[in-house]
């Protein structure tokens, strides 16, 4: 997929202006919140399940190359296969040559993540073999040939009015005046058109939550049921994975479970969790001949050595974008790409590069939310801060901003002058605000003000009031010969 | 290009790997695969068996699943006739050819036809039984097999389970360590199953603006029966 990272600063503005947009955002902002704390809530544990989810994550990485082995020797074991794939366009070539081997015309699909990070449907259509997605959100997206704009609820962008409008321009067989204005009727029209397709299909292409090094085999959590299909029905299973979404043991799968659903949507467990582990064995009645895994690194482990290893603990449970003030401002698409929301802001500029996804560890307030409620402990803030940090150094931004940053680091890091300066600044911005305490303007700070108002200064600063309460308390005692001692 | 890939992934890995812990790893990671130890295990699923079972009912319940709950397995056609009656269900069951769901005399209830094999085409009810069923969430856990087809609890719009409440178990470390326990062959090694699937209340969407609708691909009712006869 094309990005259009480097143009965030127009997508958000467009998001911005879309009423239908900021209405289903609205939504979302008082939906999973709300439902991922009372979930917390009614788990004692959760804290101590984060913990351990973070620990066992921790543990893969430092093993990550003799937990990829494990899990390989048992993929065979079991009567799988394993393709290992540097890049997108080895995991693209490789899920071909499958689907052609099976002689594949129909391809079922499950929401995968990775499947939209190497584009793979673009790549299924050019060579003659039709995708479909299975997900209900992913489905009207396909049909609208757009991208996911959430992890977990992908249409999370779309009102009732807009997905039955798409049903009648792709499902022009039905009859023109049917009713289509209650969810139930769209539901019941998708699920009908589905089902022969997960029927007819000749390969079924999953993602995997987690893959499991002791059995070699993957986990699914869906609540629609449609990867259970997808790896039942068809005779092919693909599974397409990333290196880092390895777990131990099932029990460590079962600690990761407990806590991605409640992070997610709020639910203690989705309706379905799979763990599927190679082909049918002798005796099943269904189930898939052959079971494959494309195990995509794709700038993975590059990231495991550095300042970013954190984000490989990432489960896709989507809590940051969730609580994220600018992704509940902007929704996912402006992010441009794949991924958006905080974890997207962190992994994007590895994936598509620095320069291209420049705004968007900027497109933070860093207010931390996003760091307190993720299940894995990822300390996004921090690293949307390496990024920044990064992109100064190359020179990336404008001179103004560069400049500005430049002489504000030289100014904050000399408290004195730093004091010097801003103290009368300070008084004086409070004398000069009107009655409404705010300024519509300032100078220099136009971008800013043009979406806000600056809210004027009130009283004195903290250090002049510090030094006045350290007079009171002692007054004959230095206030700087103090601050200086450790 | 797979064989070089994986040279060329695995040498990335190890050299980011390896200053961190030191050493091969491979004896860590050995210990960690054979200890199999648990996380924190939820203490609201471990307590006595009556409060167990009475979580399950009021989990499943929570997600919208129906439970009955009858003494004896001669107790089972009858509930689930009246189930599908109440809900205008044509009582055609699709059963898996498990000796357990066999044994039920299912012939009690003229009313119901029934057939065996895997879940496909127009079958409006779906029959299973259960490896387990989990306390903690009210969880189903369904094992493929020769006598469990996977499409049974998937394929069809209705979705019977008949439990034995002897199945039931508090936690899913507990199913894990069951279903090891059941080795296919005595001195063999444990091997998993195709398929093991946890299913925790009907099918589900909220992808339309967040609303709520059962029935998405798989079932829109899930029908589970508890038994409480020793032996079932």
């Amino acid at each position: 997929m094309e990005s259009t990272s480097g143009r965030f600063e127009n997508n958000a503005r467009a998001a911005l202006s879309d009423p239908t947009l900021q209405t289903a955002l609205a939504k979302l902002a008082d939906g999973f919140p709300a439902r991922r704390l009372e979930a917390a809530g009614r788990m004692p544990e959760f804290e101590a399940l984060r913990d351990a989810a973070t620990e066992i994550k921790e543990h893969v990485l430092d093993h990550l190359d003799v937990y990829l082995e494990t899990f390989e020797r048992q993929v065979v074991a079991n009567g799988g296969e394993i393709h290992w794939c540097r890049d997108a366009e080895e995991a693209r070539q490789a899920i071909l040559e499958i689907c052609r081997a099976a002689g594949a015309r129909t391809v079922t699909k499950s929401k995968t993540m990775i499947g939209e990070e190497i584009a793979i449907n673009e790549h299924l259509e050019r060579h003659g073999i039709r995708p479909v997605e299975t997900d209900l959100g992913e489905y009207i997206i396909q049909l609208r040939r757009e991208p996911p704009s959430h992890l977990i609820a992908p249409a999370i962008h779309l009102s009732l009015a807009q997905v039955a409008e798409t049903f009648r321009a792709s499902h022009k067989e039905l009859p023109r005046e049917r009713a289509l204005n209650e969810p139930d009727a769209l539901l019941a029209e998708a699920r009908a058109k589905l089902r022969p397709d997960f029927l007819a299909a000749d390969v079924g292409i999953t993602g995997a939550n987690m893959l499991i090094a002791e059995t070699g085999g993957n986990v699914l959590v869906t609540n629609e049921g449609n990867a259970d299909l997808t790896h039942t029905l068809p005779r092919v299973h693909i599974v397409i994975a990333s290196i880092e979404k390895i777990v131990p043991t099932l029990e460590d799968a079962s600690v990761i479970v407990r806590v991605l659903a409640r992070s997610a949507t709020g639910q203690d467990v989705t309706v379905y969790t799979s763990f599927c582990s190679g082909p049918r064995r002798p005796g099943d009645l269904d189930g898939p001949d052959e079971y494959h895994v494309i195990l995509l690194d794709n700038g993975r482990a590059k990231l495991l050595g550095g300042e970013f290893r954190d984000m490989l603990r990432c489960i896709r449970c989507g809590a940051c974008l969730n609580h994220c003030p600018v992704y509940r401002a902007v929704g996912g698409h402006a992010y441009g790409w794949v991924y958006s929301g905080p974890m997207g802001a962190v992994l994007m500029p590895a994936l598509i590069g620095m320069h291209e996804a420049r705004h968007l560890p900027n497109a933070s307030t860093l207010c931390g939310r996003c760091e307190s409620v993720c299940p894995m402990r990822i300390p996004l803030p921090r690293m949307l801060r390496a990024w920044r940090e990064r992109l100064h150094r190359a020179g990336r931004g404008s001179l103004f901003a560069r400049l500005g940053l430049s002489a504000w680091a030289s100014v904050a890091s000399r408290p004195g002058l730093y004091h010097a300066i801003m103290a009368p600044l300070i008084r004086a911005l409070g004398n000069l605000a009107g009655p409404g305490r705010r300024f519509r303007r300032l100078p220099f700070l136009g971008a800013w003000t043009s979406a806000r108002d600056f809210p004027a200064p009130e009283g004195e600063t903290f250090m002049s009031l510090w030094a006045e309460a350290e007079r009171k308390r002692k007054p004959y005692a230095d206030l700087r010969a103090r601050s200086a001692r450790p | 290009m797979s064989r070089a890939s994986r040279q060329a992934m695995l040498a990335d890995i190890r050299n980011a790997c390896t200053p961190r812990r030191g050493g091969a790893g491979t004896a860590a990671v050995e210990a960690r695969l054979a200890a199999r130890a648990p996380g924190p295990v939820p203490a609201r699923a471990r307590i006595a068996r009556e409060g167990q079972i009475a979580l399950f009912i009021a989990e499943a319940e929570r997600v919208q699943a129906s439970v009955a709950r009858v003494k004896h397995v001669r107790d089972v056609p009858g509930a689930v006739a009246g189930y599908l009656a109440r809900h205008n269900i044509e009582p055609r069951l699709k059963c898996a050819p498990d000796p357990f769901l066999r044994s039920i005399p299912w012939a009690q209830h003229p009313v119901l036809s029934v057939a065996e094999g895997k879940g496909e085409g127009d079958d409006p009810v779906g029959v299973t039984g259960a490896f387990a069923a989990v306390a903690e969430t009210g969880t189903l856990v369904l094992v493929s097999g020769a006598a469990s087809p996977t499409t049974l609890a998937l394929v069809p719009p209705v979705h019977v389970a008949v439990v034995p409440t002897g199945r039931l178990l508090g936690t899913y470390e507990e199913s894990w360590a069951a279903l090891r326990a059941r080795s296919p062959r005595p001195g063999k090694e444990f091997v998993m199953p195709r398929s093991v699937n946890w299913i925790t209340g009907p099918s589900r969407t909220a992808d339309i603006e967040q609303t709520l609708l059962l029935g998405a691909h798989g079932p829109q009712r899930l029908f589970i029966v508890l038994v409480d006869e020793e032996n079932a």
